[in-house]
């Protein structure tokens, strides 16, 4: 026989009044009609019938203050034969009577399963980068090239690799980023997008869900504050949230942090913002090598990617190697000068001002570990406890603000991992803590220069 | 106190669009499921075995079950916001694998980690389960991009709320897919509130079917109660989306019984209302009395399927208050793919 349940209308209702019976003893109810009425200090609802049958007994009298949740108020009887409809086989009254009930009832407390060695966070290893060939030719290029060329390489690879954005296809690219993309590739795979990046962030998440691999172009990453909730909500939980079945694999990119003279609104690091979401995976390239290596790497990856470029670095040139398939590993850092006497950890504009600064320090006669992330998640902070051990000063570098930045993550997991190690607190050098200004001269207050990194370096090993 | 619906008047219309017997039957099945596994998800839910949000489909089951029948299913992929149960039951997913889902447990559609707004088949082409209101619509145009790229023929369904009508990725979507004649059909379940605020308190115009007007998109407003005009609506959709006409919109009014999730009393609408629709409009006893009427079924048959469906009801909320939570382990699992 089954019992009606007190029910919870929240999973934090412990307990209500039965304010009023809609049936009686002997009344015959099915799905859906309404039974009771239950108030709590918030609400008043209808307690439904979930199942067939004749109210055999109320247990609980209306009125009654205090009805714990899950407390037996009634009972219904299964159709019988004395309501004179059931010619129901037995075998299909015993799975179709809410037997299901007494066994909700009595599993209500779910079994915990217990917690196995499994449960420790998996620790992310990365790869080394590849050996190159001896006497690989070295081309110099610009960083804007480097990307390119990474774009064009991915998609004669594959198929499934298109880019879409801003001013991609016919206008060849607000930075020329996508230049002749359009002419070797076409309209289908070089989309030129309405001013929409909410819409069509999402639309390529779309795609990707359907086992395109996105490449979207945001003309920068300011704009991209539109299409952050589909970023987020959408593309970076959506393995987690489907457990393991539908991926994103795709691509967000283009110019992040400050240009020049364009003020707050154009002029922000989002390095912190999405370095801090699981299951994206943020790259935030230097030089022209590791910007062609690792936005390959971004492609192909079946993760969705922020991949953060700077419009200042796009002119400038380096070395790269000529090699068929130049693909660097995501996650690892790369040590740019190896030193003994302090580490300064930076990434993208940050080691602009980061090696200036240790050239001058070298030529005083400090020896500088330089370390450029690329990667911002996952992030190899095992290269940066390596050095610290080493070095026992630690220099941070990024042009984002101070608050819940790169440098302070760093900060705090080289206090845990290599307190003892350290002579000396690390500093960081950031943006100041304020909307980026206009004025050329405020503009240049605003940002970390050559001169703090030099500072901080002296005072880490208390040369000031 | 028991209440008894009747047939609407919708049924006897002559010019409706009519359906076989053996329609009748499948639309009967499907919604019978959908009604059965919410009653039965919104008791769970009064036993604290499903947590957080529960949003239930009652009163809206012709409009998934219509628009499905019209569809390829397995190639026709289909999205929609948090009132997804529905969609999932008809489309084919194993029900006790959505209710695991939903009180959280190993077997669930998405091992428990995602819950009643999030669950997905790639083999089904059901893609969520999406909780942000709005975020659907983007994606669902994305869905139907993949489908022009690589030209699969299938169509996307994008399903949407009165309430997720007035956000602006929706109209976002709206161009783009026009713009570039996508295969999606916009189906937007006007079930009168957003929450607790009717579509008069939020919506400027509340014609929906027009709201594509400006992008040039086809509309039609449908009795969404009536399963037979769900799906010959439905079919005129996807036909125009398949056949390369890009988007076309779909509103469907409806109605849904219940509060906009479990812990909602529904203060806001009258009792006389929601009585009008569940006695009056009700699809399924709609389909029960064309049944009925046409002879050749007989209340015992149907009293057979109900058995059935109660069984599957019952099989489902059994496994999903015995299978186990989630292995600690699985915390860690899922979060990116390692290269």
């Amino acid at each position: 026989m089954p019992q009606i349940l007190m029910p919870a209308l929240s999973p934090t209702m412990e307990e209500g009044k039965l304010a009023k019976w809609l049936v009686k003893v002997g009344d015959t109810v099915k799905s859906g009609d309404v039974l009771a009425e239950i108030e709590t200090d918030k609400a008043t609802m209808e307690v439904e019938s979930v199942d067939e049958g004749v109210v055999k007994e109320i247990l609980i009298e209306e009125g009654t203050e205090g009805v714990k949740v899950n407390t037996p108020i009634a009972l219904v009887m299964g159709e019988g034969e004395e309501v004179g409809e059931g010619n129901r086989p037995a075998a299909q009254a015993t799975s179709s009577d809410p037997d299901g009930d007494s066994a909700v009832a009595a599993a209500a407390a779910p079994v915990p399963a217990e917690p196995r060695s499994g449960a420790e966070a998996p620790k992310f290893v990365a790869q080394n980068d590849p050996d190159l060939p001896d006497g690989v030719e070295m081309v110099e290029m610009t960083v804007r090239q480097a990307l390119n060329e990474a774009m064009a390489e991915e998609m004669r690879r594959d198929k499934d690799v298109f880019i879409m954005g801003e001013e991609v296809a016919e206008y060849q690219g607000a930075y020329k980023i996508t230049q002749n993309l359009l002419q070797e590739f076409g309209a289908e795979r070089v989309i030129d997008t309405p001013i929409t990046e909410h819409g069509f962030a999402g639309l390529a998440v779309g795609a990707a869900f359907a086992g395109l691999k996105p490449i979207v172009e945001f003309m920068t990453w300011n704009f991209a504050m539109q299409a952050i909730d589909q970023i987020i909500n959408s593309a970076a939980k959506q393995l987690y949230m489907s457990g393991g079945q539908v991926t994103a694999p795709m691509v967000f990119r283009g110019p992040n942090g400050a240009a020049a003279r364009v003020a707050a609104q154009h002029s922000q690091d989002y390095s912190a913002w999405y370095a801090h979401v699981p299951g994206l995976t943020v790259i935030a390239p230097y030089s022209a090598a590791d910007a062609k290596g690792l936005l390959k790497a971004a492609i192909r990856s079946p993760n969705p990617v922020v991949f953060l470029e700077n419009e200042i670095l796009y002119g400038s040139t380096g070395l790269v190697p000529k090699v068929d398939d130049f693909v660097l590993p995501i996650g690892k850092a790369r040590i740019a000068r190896e030193g003994a006497d302090v580490t300064i950890v930076s990434f993208s504009m940050g080691m602009r001002y980061a090696t200036q600064a240790t050239e001058k320090l070298v030529a005083a006669g400090v020896d500088v570990e330089l370390i450029d992330l690329r990667t911002l998640r996952p992030l190899d902070i095992d290269t940066v406890i390596e050095s610290v051990k080493k070095t026992g000063r630690l220099v941070t570098v990024e042009e984002g603000w101070p608050q819940g930045g790169i440098g302070a993550d760093i900060s705090a997991r080289v206090m845990e991992q290599a307190f003892d190690y350290l002579d000396a607190p690390v500093m960081r050098v950031t943006g100041k803590d304020v909307p980026m200004p206009y004025a050329a001269n405020l503009e240049k207050l605003a940002l970390p220069n050559v001169d703090e990194v030099i500072a901080a370096v002296n005072a880490v090993t208390y040369r000031s | 106190m028991a209440r008894k619906a009747t047939a609407t008047s919708a049924s006897t219309m002559p010019n409706a669009p009519q359906f076989t017997q053996e329609q009748d039957l499948e639309a009967f099945r499907e919604m019978l499921l959908i009604r059965r596994f919410e009653e039965k998800a919104g008791q769970m839910y009064g036993m604290g075995l499903i947590g957080g949000f529960c949003h239930l489909y009652i009163g809206q089951e012709a409009v998934v079950t219509g628009i499905t029948m019209a569809s390829e299913k397995g190639k026709d992929a289909q999205i929609t916001g948090y009132r997804d149960h529905g969609h999932m039951l008809v489309m084919g997913l194993d029900p006790k694998g959505v209710m695991a889902e939903l009180t959280g447990r190993q077997g669930g559609l998405s091992k428990g980690k995602g819950g009643s707004m999030h669950m997905f088949s790639n083999e089904h082409r059901f893609y969520g389960g999406n909780g942000i209101v709005g975020a659907q619509v983007s994606l669902g145009a994305g869905l139907a991009f993949a489908s022009k790229y690589t030209g699969d023929g299938s169509v996307s369904i994008a399903y949407f709320g009165d309430g997720a009508a007035n956000q602006g990725q929706v109209y976002e979507s709206f161009n783009m897919a026009k713009l570039w004649k996508l295969p999606v059909v916009f189906v937007i379940e006007n079930n009168k509130y957003a929450m607790g605020t009717s579509i008069e308190r939020a919506a400027a115009t509340t014609d929906f079917s027009k709201r594509g007007a400006s992008f040039d998109i086809p509309g039609e407003q449908v009795d969404g109660m009536d399963v037979r005009m769900v799906y010959d609506a439905a079919q005129r959709a996807i036909e125009h989306a398949r056949s390369g006409n890009g988007p076309y919109i779909l509103e469907m009014l409806t109605y849904r019984y219940r509060g906009h999730s479990m812990s909602d009393p529904a203060k806001y609408r009258s009792k006389d209302e929601v009585t009008k629709y569940r006695q009056e409009r009700d699809p399924i006893e709609q389909v029960r009395a064309r049944l009925i009427e046409g002879g050749s079924v007989s209340e015992e048959d149907l009293k057979k399927i109900e058995t059935e469906i109660r069984a599957i009801v019952t099989e489902a909320a059994d496994f999903a208050t015995n299978d186990p939570e989630p292995d600690a382990s699985e915390l860690w699992t899922d979060i990116t793919i390692e290269a």
